[in-house]
Formats: C-alpha cells, sequence, structure tokens
C-alpha cells in the first residue's frame, strides 16, 4: 500500500510548495533591483531643453527625489503619464525625469502636448547611466532618499495605487 | 537524399538571422573569443530567456556595447561579469555563482542523484534477497 501512498504523497507537497511559492510572489516576472538599500549611480546629464545646463546626482545630495525612467517611444509611459501629472500636482517630493534613449524634439513635444510632470528632466542618449541603475525596461521608477540611497524601485506603469503603497510611506520615512 | 539537402537548407535559413544581430569585431582574436564567450553567458534582461549575444533588444544591444568597450580598454571578464552583477543582480548571469540564495539550485541535482542511487540500492537489494530464498516459482514453471 505504501509503495502507491508515498508518491503521491510527495506529489502532493511538492505541488503545494510550488503553488504557495508563486502566489506569494508580489511581483511576478518583476525583479528586485541590484541597488536596493545602495548609494544611487552617479550621473551628470544634459538638461532637456536646456542647453549648456546639465542635471547631477550631486544637485540632489540631502534632498530625496523620484527619478522617473521614460522615453516617447514608449507605450507604457503614455499610460502612466497622467498619474505622473497627479503626483506632481502634489508637490510631495522632486520628480526627476530620465529621458531613455529618446530624439530630443520628440521628447520636448511630448511634455508640450501631454504637460510636464518633471521638475528636471535628463537626457540619457545612450542608455549609459539607465545602465548604471540596472533599468531593464522604461517605464521604471526610482526613490532615491535623503542620503542618496536607492530605496524602491517599480518596473512598469506607475499607478494611484502602487504610488500610494509603495512610494508615500518611503517619502514620509514610515517604510523603508 | 534530397530530401536532407532540403531539410539542412530550412536550418540555415532558420539560423541565418542570428548570424545577423550581432556583427561587432573587436581589435584581436583572443579579445573577440572573450567577447563572445561573455556575451553568451550574460542574460538579455528584457527577454529572459535569451543571452545578449543572440538578442536584438535594444538593452541587449547596450549591454553589448559595454562589454566590448570594457574589453577593448583591458578590463576582465570578471571585471566585466562583476559591473553587471552590481547593477543587475546575479540573475544576469546564465551560471549562476554559489551562495546563500543559490545553494538548492547547485544542490538539487546532488540531493536527486544520492536520492536515487539510495532508492536504487534498496530496490536491487530485495529482489536479490526474493531470488535467493524463494525459488518455488521457478521451478512449477519448468515443470511438464
Amino acid at each position: 500500500m505504501t509503495r502507491f501512498v508515498l508518491p503521491i504523497v510527495v506529489f502532493v507537497a511538492l505541488a503545494g510548495v510550488l503553488f504557495l511559492g508563486v502566489r506569494n510572489s508580489t511581483n511576478k516576472g518583476t525583479m528586485p533591483s541590484a541597488l536596493l538599500g545602495k548609494p544611487a549611480p552617479n550621473f551628470e546629464l544634459p538638461a532637456l531643453g536646456k542647453p549648456g545646463e546639465t542635471v547631477t546626482l550631486a544637485q540632489f545630495a540631502g534632498k530625496p527625489f523620484v527619478l522617473n525612467v521614460w522615453a516617447t517611444w514608449c507605450v507604457a509611459c503614455r499610460e502612466e503619464h497622467q498619474t505622473l501629472l497627479d503626483i506632481a500636482s502634489t508637490k510631495a517630493v522632486t520628480l526627476v525625469g530620465l529621458d531613455y534613449k529618446d530624439k530630443d524634439p520628440e521628447a520636448l513635444e511630448w511634455l508640450q502636448q501631454f504637460g510636464n510632470p518633471y521638475d528636471h528632466v535628463a537626457v540619457d542618449a545612450e542608455g549609459r547611466t539607465a545602465i548604471d541603475f540596472g533599468v531593464y525596461g522604461a517605464p521604471e521608477t526610482y526613490f532615491i532618499d535623503a542620503s542618496g540611497r536607492v530605496l524602491y524601485r517599480h518596473v512598469g506603469e506607475m499607478t494611484p495605487e502602487v504610488w500610494r503603497r509603495e512610494f508615500i510611506p518611503r517619502i514620509k520615512g514610515t517604510k523603508r | 537524399m534530397n530530401l536532407l539537402r532540403a531539410a539542412l537548407l530550412c536550418l540555415a535559413g532558420i539560423a541565418l538571422p542570428a548570424f545577423a544581430i550581432d556583427t561587432t569585431v573587436l581589435p584581436n582574436p583572443e579579445l573577440q573569443a572573450r567577447y563572445e564567450n561573455l556575451t553568451h553567458e550574460l542574460r538579455c534582461m528584457q527577454c529572459q530567456n535569451n543571452n545578449i549575444a543572440d538578442s536584438p533588444a535594444g538593452l541587449a544591444t547596450d549591454l553589448r556595447r559595454e562589454v566590448a568597450e570594457m574589453l577593448t580598454a583591458g578590463k576582465s571578464d570578471d571585471e566585466v561579469r562583476a559591473y553587471m552583477v552590481q547593477r543587475y543582480g546575479d540573475v544576469i548571469l546564465f551560471n549562476p555563482p554559489l551562495n546563500s540564495s543559490t545553494v538548492w539550485v547547485w544542490a538539487t541535482p546532488l540531493v536527486a542523484l544520492v536520492g536515487g542511487l539510495i532508492v536504487a540500492f534498496v530496490i536491487v537489494r530485495r529482489r536479490g534477497r526474493l531470488v535467493a530464498t524463494d525459488d518455488s516459482e521457478v521451478r512449477d514453471d519448468l515443470a511438464p
């Protein structure tokens, strides 16, 4: 009898463990950032539409900010744009855009047409700063705290729910 | 024979586009070999079941450029791997390193092999005992 029962018990136990693992993984298909808790990578990039000006990590020293990686070729960026505008209107935190592998005229036209939620927009034409941040697909949104550490990364479209659940508590310092 | 030739041509047709993805040429054959080795063991993060050598994705192209530049600048293979892991995590390596979070990945085949050997050993021993102590059925079959 046991020779039939034992394999079934083992199978059910294994299936149960795998099922729980799949069900409990909160962000399916997205990977945690390798940078969490570590200092944000340094960057010094041209400011979009402002010849001669730059956007640098150093200028945010001592101030928390949100970095949103976007591009005009990115469909989900269009989807999240209204959410970013709503977030910007609350003035909860400095919002920095990283225009990723994009063309300046198109990016400027996009911001003109749909509104500009960003306090600063950095141009990462070759995608090198994005590689330093471990970006693997736009849009991605990072929160960097006042000490310059990356506390959170959201991959994919920003939604009001994600903003409320993951970003606001970290901006207020009640969640790490 | 014609059929075989047709099949080979079909296969060549499938394989050809793969050669067109990466046309990077490094200054010398030694660097080229290391470049090809590295790009085949780094995961394309956009299309996770492919390596960056065989992927036309934008990020894969950028990462190939980084690998080529680092090798040309005289960096070692391990420095290139460390650069990638620092940014994307261990997941970018198709050969995961042995550490506390990956120990089961490496241990499972060994556990399964040892477990299988134990099961096989027990079964063989039991069967061996059966034959040695009870041959009555064999004699019945032989009887006319």
